[in-house]
C-alpha cells in the first residue's frame, strides 16, 4: 500500500468506506463461497396471495369474534352510574353554588342531588369525580410540578423546581405543592347517603385509602423527613397554593393520608390522558356477601360545591361503578373486536373466492402443466 | 547516435541566437530578463514558473531566497489534526442540510417559550449521528495519518552538503533542489529531472502503475547535456538553472529548460521528469535534482478525492423529504392556529399557566414547539442510514464470487460508494468495443504486403495457448502493485500473451522472406516482379518492428546489452544493400532521394558500416560529434568493457540458432499497446527479432542478416488524434534518413504520395493501394483489426530542416501541442504504402449472452469504437447484437446538409416500419462513423440523431474518438433523461465512464486509467450481466423499499402526535414518554430497516438471470414511484388513525393518565411498524428474525426497566410503574392486538389481491423461486419463449388464462 499519494490509492478505498472495501491484501482473496457472503442464506419467502393470506383471515375472525363477545357481555356486566352535579341549568340543585362560586371565597356552598338505583351495585363500587373539558394534558400544566419535592426533598421543598413558575412561590415563600397542577387541586367534597324507605339518611362509609397507585403512595410521594414527624413543623417556612383553603399539612387528620402523600392529591397529581376524565375518588366496600355493596333505593349525593368549572365550560360529573378485569364500562372494545372479526371473517370469503377464480392460473400461469 | 543531443549542441554552436529562440515568443522576456541580469534571482517569475537551483550548489545563498516559498516534502492528506479534529468535523458536518435542520431543532429547544422536550433529550439524535459520522471520519483520517507517517519516514539517499556525500534522509525531509540517489527498485520521492543513470546511454526506466496502473516501464532520458559520466556526481558545482513551469496536475506534461552557466539552453520534456512515487526499473542507479516536492510534485497535485456522483434514487429521495417537509410545516401550521383559537375561547382556566401571551403569539410560539416535537416526520436518519445500506450492499457485490476472474485474480471493485441503486435502472449502454466485448488478446492473423496477401491460415485459431497463460508472468496482478512496492518485489508483470507470441508464419512469406539470407540469385535475376517484392517485405518487417515503443527486457537482465554488436555475415548484407540502393529508387518516386542515395557511394557506406563509433559523446567533443554526424550511420562493434553476458551471447553468434531461439523465447516485450506487442511478435515469427531498445538505438535481428543496430532518430508517438505513430531511423541497409509510419487504414492511405501517372512504378504504386485496399475491406469484414503500414525515404536537408522545426517545437513551452503536431504532421506525408496488417481480437467469453440478456433487460446497446466500420459491424454481429433479421441504417456523410437528409429519410423508414409493426423480433440498427457523427452531434442535428437513434434497437458508431464517445453519452443522458452506462477499459473510454451516470471499467490489457475513473470495476464484461441484473436489481429495490419504508414508519409514528394536539388543546404535549420518543426511531426501529435494506432478496439470482426482462421493473423505477411514494403515505395515515383512535376510544373516559395512555399506543405502533416491514420483506432469514425480535425486546426491557427504577429522574413523565402495570392489565393487550391486527389489514388485503389477480412480473418470478429446480426451469422457459414470440406478458397470461382447456 506504499502508493498511497497516488490518485488511485486515494480514490480507491482510502477515503470511502473504511470496511467492506478492505484492504488490498484482503480484496485479492477471491470471496468466500459462504451463503451468507453469495447471499444464499436460506430464507423464508413470503409472498402474498390470497390463498396465504386466507387462513390468517380466518383466524383472525374466528379469535377476534368470541373475544369481542367476551368483552362485550363483561363491559355490559358492569354497573355504572353517572351524575352530573355541574349545575348550569337553572334547574339543577347545585345551580347557586355554581353561579357565585370563585376559587378564593372563603363561605363553602353546598348541595345536594337526589338519584335512585334501579338495580343494585353487587360487587365493590368504585366512587369516582370526572371532570370534562379540563384539558389536564396540556403541554406546561403537565410540565408544572416538582417530582422532588413531593418525593420529599428538603432542598426542593424550600426551592422548587423553576417548572413551577408562576406558582412556585408566593410572598416570598416557596409553595407546597409547588405548580399549577396541585394549585388546581380538585376539591369538591362527596358524601353519599342512602335514603331508607322509612325516610332516614344513611351516609355509606367511604374508603378514601387505597385509591392511589401502591408505588405512588409509597416510593414517589413522600413527606419530607420521614412520615410521622412533626408536619406542621416540616413545612415551615412554605406556603399553601394560591387556590387552596388549607396547607398541604392539613389535608386530612390521618398522618398516614396528610401531607404529600394524601391520596386525594397524588390521584390529581397523575394527570389525564384526554380532556374528560374521570378520577377515584372513593371506594365502597362490599360489606359481607348477603347484601349487596348498593341496593336498590334512592341515595343522596351531598356536595361541598368548591371547584369552579364554567370559566372553561367544564363539566362535573359523580360516577358509581362496579368494575371486571378489563377495567370500567366500556362498549367499544368488543364492539370493535366483533366488527373486525366479522370483516376478516367476511374478506376471507372474499379471499377465497378470489383464489378459486386466480389463484389456480397464479400458480399456473406460468408454469407448465 | 545520431541523438538529439548532438543535433542541438550543433545549433546551438552554429546558431548561438537560436538557442534563446527554442523557448517560445512568448518566453522572450524571461530570457531577456534573465540574461540581463544573471545574478537577480528568478523569483520574480515564480508566480508562474519556478526556478530551481542546486542546494549545496555554487549559489547557495541564493538558494534561500528562490526557494522560500516552495514546500517540503513532507505530506499530510489527513483533514485534521488532534486539535482541529472536533472543531473542523463538526464544521464539515454541518455542512449538511441535514445536519442543520438537526442544529436548528437542537438550538430552538433552548429558547424557553417554545421549548417542547428536555434540552437534553433533543440533542440525543444529532450527538448520535454526529458522533457516528465522526466516528468514521476520524478512522479514515487516523488511516491516512499513519499511512502518511510511514511515507513521510521512508528513506533515500540525498545529498548532504556537510558530509559532502549521499546519505539516508527521509523523504519529508527532501527540499527542492536537493539531489537524491536512487537504486533499482526505489520509490520516487519527490518529482526530479534526471541528472544522470547509470545506463550508459543515459536512459532510465521507470514504472507508473502506482500513478496510473500501467505496468509498461516507460523510459526516461536524462537531461540532454548534462551527462556526467562517472557516478561521482558532484551536487556543489552543479551550475545550472533549472526553470520550469509552477506546479500543476498534469501528468504528461512538463515543460521548461535547463540552464547552462554559459547561458546555453535545454529544453526539458516529460521524458525528462522522474515522477514521484514511480518505481525506478531496470536501472543500477540514477541521480535526479528534486523540482517539486511534497504537495506540489504531480502525484500529490492528482490525488483528487472520491468520486461523489448523485444516484437517481437520491435525487427521487431529496424530493420527498421536501414533501416530508411540507406535510411537516402544514401540521404544525394547523396546530399553532389550533392552539390560537383553542386560547382564545378560554379565560382564566385553571390548567391554563397565566402568563400573558395572546393566543396569536401562544400560537406562533406553538408553532415552533411542533417543529420540535414532530421532527421525526423528516427522516433525518434516512440518510445515515441509506450511507450504512449501500456500505453492506457493496461488501456483498464485492464479494460476489461470480465476479472473481481466476485469470487475473481480480474480484469487483466498487470504486463509488453511494449509487449501486443506479445498477438497477441503466436504460443506456455505451460498451467500447475492443478490450471490453473482446480480449483485447491481440493475434496476427493476416497481412498484406505490396499487395500480396498472405491469409497465415494455420494462424490465430481460437484457443491455441489461452488455457496455458502461465502463473509466472500473471501471477503479480495490478492489485498487488502496492504490495510490490513495499516489499521491492523485483516480478516483472506482462501482459499475459502467449497467445500473442504463437504466431505460425505463412510459409510462402516466409520462403519470400529467407530469400534474403541469399539475395545473391535474385540480385542476379535482375529486374523480376518477384525480387521488387523483397525491399517492401524488408520494409515492411523493419517497420512492424522499429515502428512502435515496446520495452524489451530478458528475464534476469534489466536489458539486452545495447553495446554488444554482433558481427554480421558480410556477403548477403552487401547483397541487400545492393539490392536496396537498385530498387529503392523505383520507389520512391515522390521523393527526391536519388541523388541522396547516390551520394552515398557503396564502398563508402560499407566501410562505415563497420566503423567505430564512439557510445555516447562527451559534452565536449563537439567536433566529433560534427563529423559523426556528417558521416551517418554507424555501427560499432563490442567495445571491449562489455558485460559478461553480451561476451558469451557473443562468443557464437550465429553458430547455434536454437541457443538463439531460446534467447530470443526469453525476451519479454512489453507493448503501450497489446497490437504493438503482436505485431513485434509476429515478425520475430519471422526471425525479425526486436532484441532491444533505448532512446537511440534498436538492435534488430534480420533473417540471414544477422544483428542489426539501427539509429533511431526519432519517435513520433501514437496519439488518438493523428491514429498514426512514426519513427525516423538510419536505415540499416541503405543509410537513408527514413521514416516508418503504422496507423489506421483510414488515415495512412490518406497521407500516401499522390500517383503521377504514366509510370511504370506509378502502375504498381497503385497497384499496391488498390489491392491493399481490398484486402483491408475483407479484413474489416472478418472482424480484424487493421493497420497499414508505410515508409518514407527522406533527403538528409529535408531532414535537418524538418528536425529544427521540430527541436523547436519540442523546446517551446507554450503551445508545444500544437507545435508539434504540426511537426508531425509534416513529416507523415508523402508515405509510400507497404501493405496492412490484419490483427484479429476474440470475444470475450459469454459476451453474445451478456448482450442478448441486456437487450432483453431493455437496455439500448450502444458500441462506439474507433475501429473500422466494417470490423465493428462484425464484431457487432458476433456478439449478437446485430441479428439476421435486423436491418442496418448506415450514415456516412460528408456534409451536414447531407447528414440531415440521410437522418430525416431513416427516421421515416423508422417510423414506418413502426407503424407497420407486427411485433417480430427484427429492429433498426443504427451504424454511423466518425465524421457523420461529428455533423450529427452539431447543434439543430442533435435532436434528429437521438429521434432515430433511440427507435433504433442498437447502434454503433464506428471511427469514433473519446471526446465522440463522452458527447454522444452525454447527448444521450442529457436530452433524453435515461440513465446511462458506459463501459471500457482503455484511456479512451476515460472521459465516456466520466460523463455516464454509471462508469464501469474493466482491468484489462490497456492499463487501469478506466478503472481509476470508473465507478465499478469488472474483469470481464460477462461480469455486467450479474453486475446488472442481480445486484443491480437488487441494490435499486432493496434501497427503494427501504426508503420507503422510512418514510411510512416516520409519518406512521409522527402523525400519532399530532392527532394528540386534538385533544391537548394543540399545546404541543405529547402521550409519551421522551426518551421513548426519540429512542423509538433511534434504537428501536432503527435495524431491522437497515437489515432490509442490505439483505433483502425479492428474487433470486438464478431467476434474475435468466429472465433479463425483470430488470425493467427498475429502469421504469417501479418500486419507487412518486405515486408509491403517496400511497405509503396514506398507509401510514390509515395506520397512524388506526393506531391513534383504538386505544383512544378504548380509554376514553377513563382514569388513564397521560403517559399511561402512549404506551398502548407506543407498543401498537413498535408491533405495526416491525410487522409492516415483515409484509414488506421478500426474505426472511434468521438474522431477520433475530433482529425484528430483538428490536421488539429491546423496546419492551427498556421500557419495563426504565418503569421500575425512575422515580423522579424524568419529570414530567413519571414512568414509575406505568408500564408494569399496563404488562399486567389484560386490556393493554386487548388493545394492542386489535390495533395491530386493524392497521395491518388493508395492506395485506390490498397485496394479496393485487398478487392474485394481477400479479407483477417480479411476484410471478418469486412464485417461480419456489418451485423444485426442475419446474422452475421449465417454468423459465416457458416464459422466454412467450416473450421471444414478441407477445407482452400480460397479453400471455390472460392468453394463459385456463391453460388446461388448451
Amino acid at each position: 500500500m506504499a502508493s498511497g499519494y497516488s490518485a488511485k490509492e486515494e480514490d480507491g478505498h482510502h477515503s470511502g468506506a473504511p470496511g467492506p472495501a478492505g484492504s488490498a491484501a484482503a480484496r485479492s482473496r477471491k470471496p468466500d463461497n459462504t451463503a451468507f457472503k453469495q447471499q444464499r442464506l436460506p430464507a423464508w419467502q413470503p409472498i402474498l396471495t390470497a390463498g396465504t393470506v386466507l387462513p390468517a383471515f380466518f383466524i383472525i375472525g374466528l379469535l377476534f369474534i368470541p373475544i369481542g363477545i367476551g368483552l362485550y357481555v363483561t363491559s355490559n356486566n358492569i354497573r355504572e352510574l353517572q351524575i352530573d352535579y355541574t349545575g348550569t341549568e337553572p334547574s339543577s340543585p347545585c345551580f347557586e353554588c355554581s353561579q357565585n362560586y370563585s376559587w378564593n371565597m372563603t363561605r363553602s356552598c353546598a348541595c345536594s342531588v337526589p338519584f335512585s338505583l334501579d338495580q343494585p351495585f353487587e360487587s365493590n363500587v368504585f366512587m369516582y369525580y370526572g371532570l370534562s373539558n379540563f384539558y389536564q394534558n396540556h403541554r406546561r400544566y403537565v410540565k408544572s410540578r416538582d417530582d422532588s419535592q413531593l418525593n420529599g426533598n428538603l432542598k426542593s421543598l424550600k426551592d422548587p423546581s423553576k417548572e413551577c413558575e408562576p406558582y412556585r412561590m408566593n410572598d416570598g415563600l416557596p409553595i407546597a405543592p409547588c405548580g399549577a397542577i396541585a394549585n388546581s387541586l380538585f376539591n369538591d367534597t362527596l358524601e353519599l347517603f342512602y335514603n331508607e324507605p322509612n325516610g332516614t339518611k344513611t351516609q355509606i362509609p367511604l374508603l378514601k385509602k387505597g385509591i392511589a397507585w401502591w408505588t405512588d403512595k409509597h416510593v414517589k410521594f413522600r413527606n419530607p423527613t420521614g412520615d410521622n414527624a412533626n408536619l406542621t413543623a416540616i413545612f415551615q417556612g412554605t406556603t399553601k397554593p394560591i387556590n387552596w383553603q388549607k396547607p398541604v399539612y392539613e389535608l386530612d387528620t390521618d398522618a398516614e393520608n396528610n401531607g404529600f402523600i394524601n391520596e386525594d392529591l397524588i390521584v390529581w397529581m397523575r394527570t389525564a390522558a384526554l380532556p374528560t376524565f374521570r378520577k377515584l375518588y372513593r371506594i365502597i366496600e362490599k360489606r359481607g356477601s348477603a347484601s349487596p355493596t348498593l341496593p336498590r333505593g334512592n341515595y343522596t349525593l351531598e356536595i361541598i360545591y368548591n371547584y369552579p368549572v364554567r370559566s372553561f365550560e367544564g363539566r362535573k360529573r359523580m360516577i358509581l361503578s362496579t368494575i371486571s378485569w378489563m377495567g370500567g364500562k366500556n362498549p367499544f372494545l368488543g364492539i370493535a373486536y366483533i366488527t373486525v372479526g366479522s370483516i376478516c371473517f367476511f374478506l376471507g370469503v372474499v379471499l377465497l373466492i378470489i383464489h378459486h377464480k386466480y389463484g389456480s392460473r397464479s400458480n399456473s400461469a406460468d408454469l407448465p402443466h | 547516435m545520431e541523438s538529439l543531443r548532438s543535433i542541438q549542441h550543433r545549433c546551438q554552436q552554429l546558431l548561438p541566437e537560436m538557442g534563446r529562440g527554442w523557448s517560445s515568443s512568448s518566453a522572450a522576456p524571461l530570457a531577456k530578463s534573465i540574461s540581463g541580469n544573471q545574478d537577480s534571482p528568478a523569483h520574480k517569475f515564480s508566480g508562474k514558473r519556478r526556478t530551481v537551483i542546486a542546494r549545496y550548489g555554487p549559489y547557495k545563498d541564493e538558494y534561500c531566497t528562490i526557494t522560500k516559498g516552495y514546500q517540503g516534502n513532507r505530506i499530510r492528506t489527513t483533514k485534521y489534526t488532534l486539535i482541529s479534529f472536533i472543531p473542523m468535523n463538526l464544521f464539515e458536518q454541518f455542512h449538511r442540510a441535514a445536519n442543520l435542520y438537526f442544529l436548528f431543532l437542537v438550538l430552538l429547544n433552548w429558547v424557553p417559550v417554545v421549548e417542547a422536550f428536555q434540552k437534553e433529550i433533543t440533542m440525543i439524535p444529532l450527538v448520535v449521528v454526529l458522533s457516528v459520522i465522526a466516528f468514521k471520519d476520524a478512522m479514515e483520517d487516523y488511516n491516512r495519518y499513519c499511512f502518511d507517517k510511514m511515507i513521510n519516514n521512508k528513506v533515500t539517499k540525498v545529498y548532504s552538503g556537510k558530509q559532502q556525500r549521499y546519505v539516508e534522509q527521509q523523504w519529508k525531509d527532501i527540499c527542492v533542489g536537493d539531489f537524491v540517489l536512487l537504486s533499482c527498485n526505489e520509490m520516487i520521492p519527490a518529482d526530479m529531472v534526471l541528472l544522470h543513470s547509470s545506463n550508459p546511454d543515459g536512459v532510465c526506466r521507470i514504472e507508473t502503475s502506482n500513478l496510473d496502473g500501467e505496468t509498461n516501464l516507460k523510459q526516461k532520458q536524462v537531461v540532454k547535456g548534462v551527462a556526467w559520466q562517472g557516478f561521482e556526481v558532484s551536487p556543489e558545482a552543479f551550475q545550472r538553472r533549472i526553470e520550469c513551469e509552477s506546479p500543476n496536475n498534469d501528468l504528461n506534461c512538463f515543460r521548461g529548460f535547463l540552464e547552462h552557466p554559459n547561458r546555453t539552453r535545454v529544453g526539458l520534456h516529460n521524458e525528462n521528469l522522474l515522477l514521484r512515487s514511480c518505481t525506478i526499473r531496470n536501472t543500477d542507479s540514477v541521480v535526479g535534482i528534486v523540482v517539486y516536492a511534497g504537495h506540489e510534485t504531480k502525484a500529490m497535485k492528482n490525488n483528487s478525492g472520491p468520486r461523489y456522483k448523485r444516484s437517481k434514487l437520491e435525487r427521487r429521495v431529496n424530493v420527498d423529504v421536501l414533501w416530508s417537509l411540507a406535510m411537516l410545516l402544514f401540521m404544525c401550521f394547523s396546530a399553532a392556529i389550533g392552539h390560537g383559537m383553542w386560547l382564545s375561547d378560554l379565560k382564566n382556566a385553571p390548567f391554563l399557566i397565566p402568563d400573558g401571551t395572546s393566543p396569536s403569539l401562544a400560537g406562533f410560539y406553538l408553532f415552533w414547539t411542533m417543529i420540535i416535537v414532530l421532527q421525526v416526520l423528516i427522516p433525518i436518519s434516512l440518510y445515515v442510514s441509506i450511507e450504512i445500506v449501500k456500505l453492506g450492499q457493496i461488501y456483498f457485490i464485492q464479494n460476489d464470487v461470480d465476479f472473481y476472474d481466476e485469470r487475473s485474480t481480480l474480484g469487483m471493485q466498487c470504486r463509488a460508494l453511494n449509487i449501486t441503486e443506479d445498477l438497477g435502472q441503466i436504460q443506456y449502454v455505451f460498451s467500447d468495443k475492443t478490450g471490453t466485448l473482446t480480449e483485447n488478446k491481440m493475434v496476427f492473423r493476416r497481412c498484406s504486403i505490396a499487395g500480396v496477401e498472405y491469409p497465415h491460415e494455420d494462424n490465430g485459431e481460437p484457443d491455441s495457448g489461452v488455457s496455458d497463460c502461465s502463473s509466472t508472468h500473471f501471477s503479480t496482478s495490478r492489485r498487488e502493485v502496492h504490495v510490490i512496492l513495499i516489499t521491492n518485489n523485483q516480478e516483472e508483470i506482462w501482459y499475459c500473451s502467449h497467445q500473442e507470441k504463437d504466431v505460425i508464419p505463412d510459409p510462402q512469406l516466409l520462403l519470400k522472406l529467407n530469400q534474403l539470407s541469399s539475395a545473391e540469385p535474385l540480385l542476379q535475376d535482375g529486374a523480376g516482379d518477384e525480387p521488387q517484392e523483397i525491399p517492401y517485405i524488408v520494409d515492411f518487417f523493419l517497420a512492424m518492428t522499429l515502428c512502435n515503443t515496446v520495452v524489451v527486457s530478458l528475464p534476469g537482465l534489466s536489458q539486452y546489452p545495447m553495446s554488444e554488436f554482433p558481427q554480421m555475415a558480410m556477403k548477403p548484407l552487401e547483397n541487400m544493400k545492393l539490392l536496396f540502393q537498385r530498387l529503392s529508387a523505383t520507389r520512391s518516386i515522390s521523393s527526391r532521394s536519388e541523388s541522396k542515395v547516390a551520394a552515398y557511394s557503396p564502398s563508402n557506406f560499407t566501410q562505415k558500416l563497420f566503423s567505430r563509433a564512439k557510445e555516447s559523446v562527451p559534452l565536449s567533443d563537439m567536433s566529433q560529434v560534427e563529423t559523426e554526424e556528417a558521416e551517418g550511420l554507424q555501427v560499432t562493434a563490442p567495445k571491449p568493457e562489455l558485460s559478461e553476458k553480451g561476451a558469451q551471447a557473443l562468443a557464437t553468434p550465429q553458430a547455434g540458432p536454437c541457443r538463439l531461439d531460446a534467447e530470443s523465447e526469453a525476451l519479454v516485450y512489453a507493448a503501450e499497446s497489446p497490437d504493438e506487442a503482436a505485431l513485434v511478435h509476429a515478425a520475430r515469427a519471422y526471425q525479425c527479432t526486436l532484441w532491444a531498445r533505448n532512446s537511440d538505438q534498436v538492435l534488430v535481428e534480420l533473417p540471414g542478416l544477422g544483428r542489426l543496430a539501427v539509429h533511431l532518430l526519432h519517435v513520433l508517438p501514437f496519439d488518438s488524434f493523428r491514429k498514426r505513430m512514426s519513427v525516423v531511423v538510419r536505415h540499416p541497409l541503405t543509410g537513408q534518413v527514413v521514416v516508418y509510419t503504422k496507423g489506421a487504414d483510414s488515415v495512412i492511405m490518406d497521407l500516401t504520395a499522390p500517383l503521377t501517372e504514366g509510370s511504370k512504378a506509378a502502375a504498381k504504386l497503385k497497384y499496391i493501394k488498390e489491392q491493399t485496399q481490398r484486402h483491408l475491406d475483407e479484413y474489416g469484414r472478418e472482424g480484424l483489426r487493421t493497420l497499414c503500414v508505410a515508409t518514407k525515404v527522406m533527403e538528409e536537408t529535408e531532414y535537418s530542416m524538418w528536425l529544427k522545426n521540430h527541436m523547436y517545437a519540442e523546446t517551446s513551452i507554450e503551445n508545444q501541442e500544437e507545435k508539434l503536431l504540426e511537426s508531425a504532421n509534416k513529416l507523415e506525408t508523402n508515405l509510400t504504402l507497404l501493405g496492412a496488417t490484419g490483427i484479429v481480437d476474440r470475444l470475450q467469453e459469454d459476451v453474445p449472452e451478456t448482450i442478448e440478456a441486456l437487450q432483453g433487460a431493455g437496455m439500448h446497446v450502444w458500441v462506439l469504437t474507433g475501429d473500422k466500420q466494417e470490423t465493428a459491424v462484425n464484431i457487432a454481429c458476433s456478439c449478437r447484437l446485430l441479428r439476421s433479421s435486423d436491418k442496418l441504417l448506415t450514415i456516412n456523410c460528408e456534409s451536414k446538409e447531407a447528414c440531415e437528409a440521410l437522418l430525416l429519410q431513416l427516421s421515416r423508414i423508422v417510423a414506418e416500419a413502426k407503424d407497420n409493426d407486427v411485433g417480430g423480433p427484427s429492429g433498426h440498427t443504427l451504424i454511423i462513423d466518425g465524421r457523420s457523427l461529428e455533423l450529427a452531434l452539431q447543434g439543430n442535428l442533435e435532436k434528429a440523431f437521438l429521434d432515430l437513434a433511440q427507435h433504433c434497437r442498437a447502434v454503433i458508431c464506428c471511427r469514433s474518438t473519446p471526446l465522440q464517445k463522452s458527447q454522444v453519452v452525454q447527448l444521450v443522458r442529457d436530452r433524453l433523461g435515461v440513465m446511462t452506462l458506459a463501459i471500457g477499459d482503455g484511456a479512451n473510454d476515460v472521459s465516456m465512464i466520466q460523463v455516464a451516470d454509471v462508469g464501469v471499467g474493466i482491468s484489462g490489457q490497456e492499463g487501469m486509467q478506466a478503472v481509476m475513473s470508473s465507478d465499478f470495476a469488472i474483469s470481464r464484461f460477462k461480469h455486467l450481466h450479474k453486475l446488472l441484473l442481480v445486484h443491480g436489481h437488487w441494490c435499486y429495490t432493496r434501497l427503494a423499499n427501504m426508503t420507503l419504508y422510512f418514510f411510512y414508519k416516520n409519518v406512521a409514528y409522527v402523525n400519532l402526535l399530532f392527532w394528540y394536539q386534538f385533544y391537548c388543546g394543540f399545546s404541543g404535549s405529547t402521550m409519551t414518554n421522551y426518551w421513548v420518543l426519540i429512542f423509538f426511531n433511534l434504537l428501536f426501529t432503527s435495524a431491522p430497516p437497515l437489515l432490509y435494506g442490505i439483505l433483502d432478496r425479492d428474487v433470486s439470482a438464478d431467476i434474475l438471470q435468466h429472465l433479463p426482462v425483470l430488470y425493467q421493473a427498475g429502469q421504469l423505477s417501479q418500486a419507487y414511484l412518486p405515486s408509491t411514494f403517496w400511497y405509503t403515505m396514506l398507509d401510514a395515515l390509515y395506520q397512524s388513525l388506526i393506531c391513534f383512535f383504538v386505544p383512544y376510544f378504548a380509554y376514553s373516559g377513563s382514569d388513564i393518565s397521560v403517559f399511561s395512555f402512549g404506551t398502548p399506543i407506543n407498543t401498537s405502533a413498535l408491533f405495526i411498524i416491525l410487522l409492516h416491514q415483515v409484509i414488506q420483506s421478500h426474505t426472511l432469514t434468521r438474522m431477520h428474525g433475530m433482529v425484528l425480535v430483538g428490536s421488539a425486546l429491546f423496546y419492551f426491557v427498556f421500557i419495563l426497566i426504565f418503569s421500575a427504577t425512575c422515580t423522579t429522574c424524568n419529570s414530567p413523565a413519571n414512568p414509575l410503574a406505568v408500564d408494569i402495570r399496563h404488562m399486567k392489565d389484560p386490556l393493554f393487550y386487548c388493545v394492542t392486538a386489535l390495533t395491530t391486527a386493524l392497521a395491518l389489514l388493508p395492506r395485506v388485503l390490498c397485496i394479496s389481491i393485487k398478487n392474485s389477480i394481477h400479479p407483477t412480473d417480479l411476484v410471478k418470478a418469486a412464485q417461480l423461486d419456489k418451485l423444485d429446480p426442475e419446474k422452475r426451469q421449465r417454468g423459465i422457459q416457458r416464459w422466454r419463449s412467450t416473450l421471444t414470440h414478441g407477445k407482452s406478458l400480460a397479453t400471455v397470461t390472460v392468453a394463459d388464462g385456463d391453460p388446461r382447456e388448451d
